[in-house]
């Protein structure tokens, strides 16, 4: 029978719900690596029972650890990230050069083709790639090579490689985003990158043509259609029609055009979902209501999803890598708060309902439909 | 035979109850308790010490005969009490947050 696996990292353990396709009722295993910061949990595309999960701490650092049965049991991988040759510099807070240092790993995005091949966005801004299940990593030095690394800088929340897109129908293309430096892409499984970044806009980048230096939030596709891309920048939300060359403005109705997430619709490419965050300086929701937003056209025209969202006195946050959808008939959609909720539509995002109510802080939510 | 207490998490991490023991071959120094409790505990590589600079995380202390060592030379000799197994070495997380 098929199903969902959700794979929920919070700032204490991870947790696994799982469900069968009618997404009524949940069975919540946890938390796995109890009392630790778990990042990012993902799932290869062609073998669903291979997990990568990231964990670490600020006493004992990083940790990957790695599934071969769908979550049930773990074993601790490959954790030693070494940047390639002299790491150099970026800018620091106060615009002075600062040192590349390895500090977590924000996200994990398995191979479309190998489950022994994962990527890693890092903190200090970086990829890396294993392939060999997670027990060794090598960083693609090209990125920080690509000529701006030394321009780039931390945002609020660090230097974090936080979105990581791999094109289904380019074998060698990847997106990936890092905040505050933008977009970058290759065309060449990593050897050689360029910034995207042509359209963003940013209050505290005087320079019109300024090449980096986004605080970018995160950016989508839908894999039918991967040349078309959906980002929540830290403020506005833009789309791009070119594989990134250029972006332009969808911010249309919203609330605030801030916040985290963006995710697009198993089914409909057209449709895009965004959680409006009041301001970079109030992180939790305009007039204490939670909110989903949807555009079914692309964005410019958004609606505010509200039913079985609480309406009054709401103040979590939605991180950027806290929200998903499944791919069964009826999309599901999923996100997860700093509250410990973690919310469930199966029809679009018209309803919602708690799968959770109080789970630690949510970092992250990754869905995965099972055969 | 050296032994070590280890915070709760890095016991769970590496699937022991209680004190680890060891074997440590030639002098007992930081370093070379550090190498054989990695080598008889893989999953503990990084988690203490950097796997390239091999400095101590910054939130963990060493701490024996009632002195705190953290701060000692990584080749300096252990107390004798600790070289004998009379007195555990205790790896401690830093009292931090809220």
């Amino acid at each position: 029978m098929s199903g969902v696996r959700l794979l929920v990292g919070t700032h204490k353990g991870a947790f696994i719900l799982t469900s069968d396709d009618k997404r009524e009722r949940w069975d919540v295993k946890g938390p796995h690596f109890g009392g630790w910061d778990i990042y990012h949990m993902k799932g290869s595309p062609v073998d669903p029972d291979r997990l990568y999960a990231s964990q670490c701490s600020g006493w004992f650092g990083q940790l990957i650890q790695r599934s071969n049965d769908g979550g049930k049991t773990w074993e601790p991988v490959g954790n030693k990230f070494v940047y390639d040759g002299v790491p150099g510099t970026h800018l620091w807070y106060d615009n002075t050069p600062h040192p590349w240092e390895f500090k977590r790993v924000w996200h994990l995005e398995p191979s479309l083709t190998d489950p022994d091949t994962v990527y890693a966005g890092v903190e200090d801004a970086a990829l890396f790639r294993s392939t060999d299940g997670g027990q060794t990593w090598q960083e693609l030095p090209g990125l920080r090579g690509q000529g701006s690394g030394a321009r780039w800088h931390p945002g609020a929340g660090g230097m974090g490689l936080h979105t990581i897109l791999l094109d289904p129908s380019h074998a060698e293309r990847i997106f990936i985003a890092i905040s505050a430096a933008g977009v970058f892409r290759t065309d060449d499984l990593g050897k050689t990158w360029r910034p995207m970044n042509r359209g963003l806009k940013a209050q505290y980048i005087p320079d019109p043509n300024a090449d980096v230096g986004f605080c970018v939030h995160r950016i989508a596709m839908h894999p039918s259609r991967p040349e078309v891309l959906f980002m929540q920048l830290h403020w506005d939300v833009m789309r791009s029609d070119n594989a990134a060359e250029s972006w332009q403005e969808i911010s249309g109705n919203l609330p605030t055009d801030f916040g985290f997430p963006i995710e697009v619709h198993a089914h409909e490419p057209e449709t895009i979902y965004v959680i409006p965050i009041k301001s970079d300086s109030e992180h939790y929701p305009p007039e204490g209501k939670l909110r989903v937003y949807r555009s079914r056209k692309g964005g410019y025209e958004w609606e505010a999803l509200t039913k079985g969202l609480p309406q009054r006195d709401c103040y979590v946050d939605v991180l950027r890598d806290a929200m998903a959808v499944d791919s069964l008939e009826s999309c599901g959609v999923y996100f997860g708060t700093t509250g410990g909720q973690v919310y469930a539509s199966i029809d679009d995002g018209d309803s919602w309902n708690p799968i959770v109510r109080d789970l630690p802080a949510v970092l992250s939510v990754e869905a995965q439909t099972l055969p | 035979m050296i032994r070590i207490i280890l915070p709760p998490h890095l016991r769970t991490l590496a699937h022991v109850n209680g004190e680890v023991k060891l074997e440590v071959k030639g002098q007992v120094t930081q370093r070379s308790v550090l190498d054989a409790l990695e080598t008889s505990y893989p999953m503990l590589r990084g988690t203490i010490r950097d796997q390239v600079t091999q400095q101590r995380r910054d939130f963990l202390r060493f701490f024996a005969c009632q002195q705190d060592l953290s701060n000692e030379l990584p080749d300096a000799p252990l107390p004798d009490a600790v070289a004998t197994g009379t007195e555990p070495i205790f790896i401690v997380g830093a009292i931090a947050g809220g």
